[in-house]
């Protein structure tokens, strides 16, 4: 149950340095965050409001930042379009906005958001290999599963039942199929050991053809043959994360994941998450492998509380009602943030991804209020100390699971 | 000249994974690395050139049963890289061939769209079909299609796609803080289409992208991929390069288009072609001797042999004479994943014109192989290779070339630096960009799809 020294949660104490992400979507995560006047809702569809959102990101020394997508129209209803209009509507494809900011930053990780569900592992797998590239070892992926039947809707491939809840059977089943999927993408990364290209004129050889891998994945959903198209990325392995709120999705992290999210609204629901993840990890058989777990929170975050809980309440004002997540909602200034942080960084938790509730507003207060308040207390970095998004986590360049020893 | 100058245009392929690219030389750099595609993008841009083309290959190729591991092997994902391009460019274009057999429309409607969002307007889409289960064990669909439905499949993945993106017609976000109101309507994005290889309904989830749609490219040759072209088509990747071909095409593909009610001038014939230069077309020429042995080595030519004789050849030398016995005729072919053995539809009659062709040239396999193969389009001084692409323009053999240089990632340095600047003194070939999207550079008209009532409505 308890993981091992190597792991970079075993040690979390008040004094362990936090890693810190932010989650962005939209405009933020209040439904009402478009009507702020900080909100630039018109420029959600243009590079220069991501490249802003990311730089402002990077500028906080923050190890990442997720970027939310989906196949389908948002709704405030999980299993059925909600016919709103006063929330933002449209999104732009994760991975391509991971990619259009990565030519403009140099240390933050990025990390979009990607369905497991109706989409071609092999498309996705060279996606995040090519994103790895481009940001000289900065990629990661957040695996989601979709149970929106209206989204099955627009693939037309199969039928996915009426939204039950969260714990059904068919939402295992697709969890199940997230973990072949993110074995075929993970085989697919090693599927090139990394001198695999020799570029030998003497034979006429550019590549060493024992180094190349067919991946032969043979499973319940799908078969997928490789080897990739594209090389080994430059951390070997990209990195895996996912959101888990239950047993199910728990496994999936404790199965497949480098950081998993969880959403605990008091510290003995953080306790029992990062026990849950850690007996299902020592399951898989990874027990000696690191694994972050995060605490999801959204933050309404100003100069004093009494501010913080005034703009809240005019957003749900706005919104005509209170907002409610799966995550708990923070409203307050930094340094109550930063005692909250240190109290559930006590329970095994070894980072955060913060949501902001509003992203021209919450954002810059975490990255010039929230972070200056860690760096004082000593428990956040001061500068970048690798090039990877790995090595700023802590985590090791995985050897290749093809490679002769 | 009662014509008018027609208007060159240009574009880059980035080098591909064949034998055309010259990995072997000391010049050649990393074609996966982001920094070799932003200078090869960069190149392309300060020549003013239309766009940068990214081909696709889904599979490594095999032959004999074993990756082909002779050429340049491997490449990274086209939409990621030209997201990224679209950050170290401000003008170029900016085309990816992305396959209609192993991808779903919803998918790839909104993997344009966003692309061409993030670039403000520069995205185009090279359609190109597939059939072959050897790719399609890559993919969770396998290789489930027949070949006579690739492009029926193909016909009805582009009409999809340009249903979802004209879902929105641009004018649904209101994004009004004041009312409240951030969709002019809940049903934006709605669609329904009911086809024999696509049924699906919903909603897309990408507004209206600068350019409406994607700039259409196609690739195919056949009658069939011609007629695609002229129904729908903005521009075709053609591979005719030379004037009597090229002139054949352009006139048999553009006569296609008045069935279709469109103007010759809304499709673009865009041939592929290669070029090498230097200060003298001698130097050229002997340069262009080298890059050929350069890109066809002994065992290159064993196995471009082995593409007609479908057999293994590895015991013969490639310094000698070519095989006294016949190609096998079998079904099963030893080279997978590759489009040109279908090009070989005789292999014995080929066989047998190789073998007089090299006997009566004193030619051996490898000499052979080089010179059957020749893909060198424009060999000379700038002041010459200027003037034959410029001629061949104007005598409708083509509206201009898409340039496949040989080195990866500096093919292009010279023709931009040299060649570029000749065709701008002439005045066929822009100066600087007028516009900002890609429509812009190639002359096509935005596809507006607001109707009159709506337009005068808002």
């Amino acid at each position: 149950m308890s993981p091992t020294p190597s792991s970079p949660a075993a040690s979390s104490t008040a004094a362990t340095p936090l890693h810190l992400a932010v989650a962005l979507d939209g405009t933020g995560w209040h439904p009402a965050s478009w009507r702020e006047p900080v909100a630039r809702p018109r420029d959600l569809f243009t590079a220069g409001y991501w490249a802003d959102l990311v730089a402002e990101a990077e500028r906080g020394l923050l190890d990442f930042v997720t970027i939310e997508d989906g196949l389908g129209l948002q709704s405030s209803r999980y299993g059925e379009p909600d016919g709103r209009t006063d929330q933002v509507r449209g999104r732009l494809d994760a991975v391509l906005i991971a990619s259009r900011v990565a030519p403009l930053t140099r240390h933050i990780g990025l990390v979009p958001t990607v369905v497991t569900t109706h989409t071609e592992p092999f498309h996705l797998s060279k996606a995040i290999a090519t994103l790895d590239y481009v940001s000289t070892g900065r990629a990661g992926l957040r695996a989601q599963i979709t149970a929106r039947p209206f989204e099955a809707d627009h693939f037309g491939r199969r039928v996915i039942p009426p939204f039950e809840d969260h714990g059904s059977p068919a939402v295992t089943a697709l969890l199940e199929e997230a973990a072949d999927w993110i074995e075929v993408v993970r085989r697919l990364w090693d599927s090139w050991e990394d001198d695999a290209e020799i570029r030998d004129v003497a034979t006429g050889r550019f590549v060493d053809r024992a180094k190349l891998h067919y991946i032969d994945f043979e499973g319940a959903h799908f078969s997928v043959k490789g080897p990739s198209i594209t090389p080994r990325p430059p951390q070997g392995q990209p990195l895996v994360t996912a959101l888990a709120h239950q047993s199910a999705p728990y496994r999936l992290v404790g199965r497949q994941a480098d950081v998993g999210y969880v959403t605990p609204h008091d510290t003995g629901q953080a306790r029992a998450s990062v026990a849950e993840i850690r007996a299902e990890q020592e399951r898989a058989g990874r027990a000696d492998q690191p694994l972050h777990v995060f605490g999801d929170l959204t933050v309404f975050l100003d100069d004093d509380a009494a501010a913080a809980e005034d703009r809240r309440g005019r957003l749900d004002a706005l919104a005509g009602e209170p907002y409610t997540g799966d995550a708990r909602v923070f409203t307050g200034t930094a340094t109550q943030l930063a005692d909250l942080l240190q109290e559930f960084a006590e329970t095994g938790l070894s980072g955060f991804r913060l949501r902001p509730a509003v992203a021209g507003h919450d954002l810059p207060a975490v990255t010039r209020a929230l972070v200056p308040e860690l760096q004082r207390r000593g428990v956040f970095r001061t500068a970048y100390r690798a090039d990877t998004l790995r090595g700023n986590l802590g985590l090791d360049r995985p050897a290749n699971r093809y490679a002769a020893v | 000249m009662s014509k008018p100058l027609k208007q060159i245009h240009l574009a880059a392929h980035f080098p591909g994974a064949n034998n055309t690219t010259v990995w072997s030389d000391p010049a050649a750099g990393s074609h996966i690395e982001f920094s070799s595609f932003a200078h090869f993008a960069r190149t392309a841009e300060r020549a003013k050139f239309d766009f940068l083309f990214l081909a696709e290959g889904l599979r490594l190729r095999e032959q004999g049963g074993r990756i082909y591991d002779l050429d340049v092997v491997g490449r990274p994902d086209t939409f990621t890289v030209l997201a990224a391009l679209a950050a170290v460019t401000e003008r170029l274009g900016l085309t990816g061939t992305i396959n209609s057999t192993f991808n779903e429309p919803y998918e790839v409607a909104r993997q344009f769209a966003s692309l061409d969002h993030l670039s403000g307007g520069r995205s185009a889409w090279n359609v190109v079909t597939s059939w072959d289960a050897f790719t399609g064990e890559n993919f969770r669909r396998g290789g489930f299609l027949p070949q006579e439905h690739r492009y029926s499949r193909a016909k009805e993945f582009l009409a999809t796609v340009h249903e979802l993106v004209d879902s929105w017609h641009g004018d649904e976000i209101l994004a009004d803080p004041d009312t409240g109101a951030f969709l002019r309507d809940a049903k934006a994005g709605s669609f329904v289409h009911t086809g024999q290889h696509f049924d699906i309904h919903g909603q897309f989830n990408v507004p209206r992208s600068p350019q409406g749609r994607p700039v259409i490219f196609q690739a195919g040759d056949s009658d069939e991929g011609r007629e695609f072209a002229a129904a729908g088509a903005d521009a075709i990747f053609s591979r005719y390069a030379t004037l009597d071909a090229g002139q054949a095409f352009y006139t048999d593909v553009k006569n296609r288009l008045a069935k279709y009610g469109r103007r010759k001038d809304q499709l673009l014939i865009l041939p592929a072609a290669s070029f090498v230069l230097a200060d003298t077309d001698a130097e050229a020429e002997d340069l262009a001797k080298q890059v050929r042995r350069q890109q066809v080595s002994g065992a290159t030519a064993l196995k471009h042999l082995e593409f007609v004789w479908n057999r293994d050849l590895s015991g013969y030398d490639p310094d000698g004479p070519l095989p006294d016995i016949d190609p096998d005729l079998g079904e099963s072919h030893i080279a997978r994943g590759r489009a040109q053995v279908r090009m070989y539809r005789d292999p014995l009659a080929t066989a047998r014109e190789w073998r007089e062709l090299a006997a009566a040239r004193g030619w051996s396999i490898r000499d052979l192989v080089i010179e059957t193969g020749n893909r060198q389009n424009f060999v000379g001084s700038p002041r010459t290779v200027a003037r034959t692409i410029n001629e061949y323009v104007q005598a409708d053999a083509s509206d201009g070339f898409i340039l496949v240089p040989h080195i990866t990632p500096t093919g292009l340095d010279a023709f931009a630096d040299t060649v570029v600047p000749l065709l701008q003194e002439q005045g066929v070939f822009r100066a600087d960009y007028e516009g900002t999207t890609l429509r812009d550079h190639l002359g096509l008209a935005h596809p507006d799809t607001v109707p009159a009532d709506r337009a005068a409505a808002s």
